[in-house]
């Protein structure tokens, strides 16, 4: 015993430095074990994989950047008169939040630069959120074991929603300020208690002189620190679940294909950190944004035109802009429909993207792993759907920048609301149809590449005077890849009489279910991929194709 | 034939489609762009009111009547004074074309200056109204810049934007931007009321008010105004942001990230 | 790595025709997959003076973002911090923003791009397979937790000693009662405060613009005013409540232009003041169109009529805007002849 340490003790003597430090942090807290499962993981290589550590470095970057504002900023929405270096606001009384940023934005060195990184880097981040969310949707990483994961980022992007908006509310300017009047507005709408709700978030009548500084404990706090935790998890589970990648030749659901993290994926991931910072900080260099003293203070009866929010509640404010002015009397109350219905429909709208992994594992049935990504074309519903759901966001959207539409193309405000009102029903349902033929077409093309080759574009003329295209067959891997999605068969409802002879009552949602598999994978609703049969019919009937 | 049909699995098909589809969708403009009825206004005359006679009854009178009294194509302009004038005849609103969609827009100036006089007067003499305003009156001597960014806040920004850069109004009507426009204009339409802008007589905005509203102007909305941060992205807020961050933050992101994660060029002869 | 020593005469054959049209391997099923393609080589592995490019280009691109961060001190210690330049084609903008984010911008960047540089040309470049385990554990482990948790559930006995277990239910059930009543303290009760305004019989309309009340004579037809009340200063500590439901517009009209026979009442001499709130979700609503006698919100284009009693003609709005009564006291001021008979700015639950 004695020798062996000895001899161990004496080889880490002369070990490097290095290896000396990591030694002594194992036997501490067993990072070998650790780094044994991790230092090589495999990582595959697509640019779409990308997408979610475009949010993560914008989310870290937001958090240095947040931490140096906070340096300076005062939260407080006591009045102040200005006297800093801005001349157009010289003398104005304003709040000590709108006054402070003034301070960061003209009397701070770089802090206009730091308050434009933390501003441009947040629209990136809900923006990259958004992508990569879509990402996922259309290749189907939702899918087991993913669906928990998939929660926490849908989660992720509600939070940064609302960390977003609690963000540009804090300068106090006139801009976000009528936001917040938008959202006291909304939560007076909620029926018996919204009265309450308004006066215990703004401790009293709005704009009261407390907002702000809830507004910013919710902030820098509370759902930062909600949304670093589940960034963790997220990022915990992606390496416990290993990437998903797309089919091709030597991958399966069985092993994940790339290049291992020390040291390509260290460099890789770590360089993109680096050209994140980059590319957000000259963004923020050449391009204004929030500029709040062309805006000036916040004054409850002052407004100007052309009044939005960030891009990411943008679509709340098509909601709220679209609606018809209903309102209900009754019994000394008044249900505020016109506003009351927009807000529920607002979660509404992102809670039925986060639900879909559950319903569409409901409709299938299927209770295996998946690695291997969808094309979305070989899922022409759930691509459907999901192009659906994107362009009732983008009317939204739409509909949230009305009057600059109207302004811009020399249209009428009210022509762009009336077209949002009606698009907003009619245009899912027309992207839906769409989407699905275009997936269906996409999917007879790849049967075609698969059983008749690649077309060339070359036409030859054979001896007997017919022109024909020349077509090129294509290779073993290609033919795998294009064939390796898995076809479901449309769930049948089962025997309805049993052994006994005695009729079993279908329930209801087994009903559902099979109508809804048949819409999914019913005969005309996707083309069945070709056998090697076929394949080798034609291949041995048409030589000279 | 060949070349194209070869090309188009090119990677850049899509995008060639995609443009395609997109100057497409140009036509469905037309139907949405409104179609209103004109608000035509006024005109005038004189060096001597003769000569502004003259001339309004070239240009003016077959909408506004021989004496200015109005017909169904345009309002009376008795009354409507000289700064009304000087204001639609000076930034090219006046005369208006026949057809124009909800609002007369701001175009090229038909009259020289000294046309735009006579006019003025003339129609000055058929009722009292505003005068043109002096350069002290609009001049940027004595003004205080930050109180007219609260009057312009107060006043104008619920349709001029916050420095000016224009909003929508309904039916297609909107408020103009306010980029360029000369500060005895702006002095004037505050005091007249063009089309359907209210005005802001002096009884209820001063002679000084509107000065330091012109000041502000020019501070924030002016050829030399600094915008600090960098590009402005029109004035126009969160929408351009929302766009440019898309764009072209999520886009150059997006670029470098194919570049990150694409296949190094491989050795082979080709 | 030991690829590099590789001479480009020895490149494997397969590499010139790596995605040709040819190989079928399995002739049974043409659809089974062939396996991970063979490697090739960058021309880095194969041509040591292309990996010394890259490498120069790495350290190129190191120093550059050392250069950038030098300047980027530089810029900070030196430029002005009120210094305006003009660069073509943004315009004028502050040169220390300007100067300051494109040094840190190139700085960052060239970092990220040497490491992607560094791990494109010069790292191994060939794919690797790791395996994947499912992710359920083995029917075993299965066995042997639910075994485990059974055993603890019924040593500690919840089960049997229902007692127990239902007054810690109760107990934890409770506690964050505590929580949610210390929450009381975020606010008073609205009582009636949304009911209520500053303006009262008696309260003179005072002219935002000049601070001076106005006179009937001051408001001509087709202008636009803002007022508050009398008594009300900017400098007020409760001036941005007061204003958010006293904020006043006042526009004058042809007495025989108004429809509703109401708002003619309220009028004085064809002058109306109605709540400057819209009645949507609160925006200061101002966009008066003076010869349709519209007024438009900015925010979400709720569209009134005031010569129509302020109804809504286009737009979410549920109610008309609050008229004003106002006439004229005995110094010759417009006046307010009472408060808002109902609340103003958005509608509520007990609004009624």
């Amino acid at each position: 015993m004695s020798t062996a340490e000895n001899e161990s003790s004496r080889s880490r003597g002369k070990a490097p430095a290095g290896e000396r430090i990591a030694d002594w942090a194992d036997g501490r807290l067993g990072i070998y074990s650790l780094a044994k499962a991790n230092m090589r993981k495999i990582f595959p290589d697509h640019w779409s994989f990308m997408l979610g550590e475009v949010c993560m470095y914008s989310f870290i970057i937001i958090i240095l950047t947040g931490v140096y504002l906070t340096l300076f900023f005062h939260p407080s929405m006591n009045e102040v008169q200005y006297h800093g270096s801005y001349v157009p606001l010289q003398g104005q009384l304003m709040s000590e939040a709108f006054n402070s940023t003034l301070h960061i934005s003209f009397d701070v060195r770089g802090g206009l630069l730091m308050r434009q990184i933390h501003h441009w880097a947040a629209l990136i981040f809900l923006a990259g959120m958004f992508v990569h969310m879509m990402r996922v949707f259309f290749t189907g990483a939702f899918r087991k074991p993913r669906e928990v994961n998939w929660l926490f980022g849908f989660l992720l992007f509600v939070l940064g929603m609302f960390t977003g908006f609690t963000g540009y509310s804090l300068p106090d300017d006139l801009l976000s300020g009528t936001g917040v009047r938008f959202m006291e507005g909304a939560i007076l709408s909620v029926p018996i208690v919204g009265t309450y709700l308004s006066f215990f978030l703004f401790g009293g009548e709005f704009p009261g002189h407390d907002f702000v500084a809830r507004f910013y404990s919710i902030h820098i706090l509370l759902l930062p620190g909600i949304m670093l935790g589940l960034m963790v998890g997220h990022l915990i589970l992606v390496f416990y679940h290993k990437h998903t990648q797309f089919a091709g030749p030597g991958k399966t659901e069985k092993n994940v294909v790339g290049m291992p993290l020390l040291p390509v994926y260290m460099a890789k991931a770590g360089g993109f950190f680096f050209l994140v910072f980059g590319v957000i900080a000259a963004i923020a260099a050449v391009a204004q944004i929030n500029p709040i003293w062309a805006m000036g203070p916040y004054r409850p009866d002052q407004v100007s035109t052309g009044a939005q929010p960030d891009w990411y509640m943008g679509f709340s404010e098509g909601l709220i802009r679209f609606m018809p002015g209903w309102e209900i009397n009754l019994w000394g109350h008044t249900l505020v429909l016109g506003v009351f219905i927009p807000l529920v429909i607002f979660p509404l709208v992102l809670v039925a993207i986060a639900v879909y992994p559950f319903i569409e594992s409901w409709v299938t049935g299927d209770k295996s792993e998946h690695h291997i990504l969808d094309r979305p074309r070989n899922a022409p519903t759930r691509t459907g759907l999901g192009v659906a759901w994107m362009t009732l966001y983008l009317t939204l959207l739409v509909g949230g920048g009305n009057d600059l539409w109207a302004t811009h193309f020399h249209l009428s405000i009210n022509a762009v609301t009336w077209f949002v009102r009606i698009f907003f029903f009619v245009g899912p349902v027309i992207a839906f149809i769409v989407t699905k033929r275009i997936c269906l077409g996409l999917q007879r093309r790849d049967r075609d590449k698969v059983l008749h080759g690649r077309e060339t574009g070359i036409i030859k003329r054979l001896p007997h005077g017919e022109f024909v295209e020349v077509h090129e067959s294509l290779s073993q891997e290609q033919l795998h890849t294009l064939t390796a999605h898995h076809q479901y068969e449309p769930a049948e409802i089962g025997a309805t009489v049993d052994e006994n002879g005695v009729e079993r009552k279908v329930p209801a949602s087994e009903k559902l279910r099979s109508k809804l598999s048949s819409a999914y994978y019913g005969e005309d609703n996707q083309i069945p991929k070709p056998t090697v049969e076929e394949y080798k019919e034609i291949a041995s009937g048409h030589g000279h194709h | 034939m060949k070349k194209l049909s070869a090309r188009r699995r090119h990677p850049l098909a899509a995008v060639v489609v995609l443009l395609l589809a997109l100057a497409a969708t140009g036509g469905l403009y037309a139907a949405f762009a409104p179609a209103g009825k004109a608000q035509a206004d006024d005109s005038a005359q004189s060096l001597t009111i003769k000569e502004g006679k003259k001339l309004y009854e070239v240009g003016c009178a077959s909408c506004h009547g021989t004496g200015g009294q109005g017909s169904s194509d345009g309002p009376s302009l008795v009354g409507v004074g000289a700064a009304a004038v000087d204001f639609q005849v000076g930034t090219g609103r006046m005369p208006a074309a026949t057809s124009q969609g909800a609002q007369v827009p701001r175009k090229k100036v038909v009259y020289n200056q000294a046309q735009i006089d006579q006019l003025a007067t003339y129609i000055a003499s058929l009722g009292a109204g505003p005068n043109v305003p002096t350069k002290e009156q609009y001049g940027p001597a004595g003004a205080d810049i930050a109180k007219g960014g609260e009057l312009f806040r107060t006043n104008c920004a619920q349709c001029h934007n916050f420095t000016g850069k224009g909003g929508a109004l309904t039916k297609g009507k909107f408020a103009p931007s306010l980029e360029g426009v000369a500060p005895k204009h702006i002095y004037e339409a505050m005091q007249t009321g063009p089309q359907n802008m209210p005005s802001f007589p002096d009884t209820t905005l001063s002679s000084k008010n509107k000065k330091d509203i012109i000041a502000y102007l020019n501070a924030v909305n002016g050829d030399k105004t600094e915008n600090p941060g960098g590009l402005e992205l029109g004035g126009l807020g969160p929408v351009t942001e929302g766009l440019f961050a898309w764009i072209f933050g999520l886009g150059a992101l997006i670029t470098v990230a194919v570049w990150v994660a694409a296949r190094t060029a491989k050795a082979k002869k080709s | 790595m030991s690829s590099q020593d590789i001479p480009e005469e020895n490149l494997p054959a397969e590499q010139d025709h790596a995605h040709g049209a040819v190989g079928i391997a399995d002739e049974e099923n043409p659809f089974s997959d062939p396996g991970l393609p063979p490697h090739e080589h960058r021309i880095q592995d194969i041509d040591e003076r292309a990996a010394r490019r890259s490498e120069r280009m790495v350290a190129l691109l190191f120093t550059v973002s050392m250069l950038a961060t030098v300047a980027f001190i530089v810029a900070y210690l030196v430029i002005p911090n009120d210094k305006s330049i003009f660069v073509f084609p943004i315009g004028h903008l502050s040169a220390m923003n300007f100067t300051l984010g494109l040094t840190l911008g190139v700085a960052l960047f060239c970092i990220g791009a040497g490491a992607v540089h560094w791990a494109r040309t010069l790292m191994s470049d060939a794919e690797v397979a790791d395996e994947r385990h499912a992710i359920e554990a083995p029917a075993d482990v299965r066995a042997k937790v639910h075994a485990d948790f059974r055993l603890g559930a019924k040593e500690s006995a919840l089960g049997r000693r229902k007692l127990i277990r239902n007054t810690m239910f109760g107990a934890l059930a409770l506690v964050p009662l505590s929580g949610v009543m210390l929450l009381g303290g975020l606010g008073p009760a609205p009582g009636t405060k949304l009911r209520h305004t500053m303006w009262a019989k008696g309260k003179r309309l005072v002219n935002m613009n000049t601070n001076q009340p106005l006179r009937p004579e001051d408001v001509a037809v087709g202008s636009l005013t803002f007022a508050k009340p009398d008594g009300l200063e900017e400098t007020d500590e409760e001036f941005q409540t007061e204003i958010a439901k006293a904020a006043l517009m006042i526009v004058r009209l042809q007495p025989d232009n108004i429809k509703d026979k109401r708002e003619l009442d309220w009028s004085h001499e064809g002058i109306v003041a109605f709540s400057k709130i819209c009645t949507h979700v609160g925006c200061p609503i101002s966009l008066y169109e003076q010869q349709t006698h519209h007024v438009l919100c900015p925010c979400h284009q709720s569209t009134f009529d005031l010569s129509d009693g302020a109804r809504v003609i286009f737009g979410p709005a549920g109610h008309a805007l609050p008229q004003l009564h106002i006439g004229v006291d005995s110094e010759g001021y417009l006046q307010a002849l009472g408060d808002f008979e109902e609340p103003v700015g958005p509608a509520f639950w007990e609004r009624g």
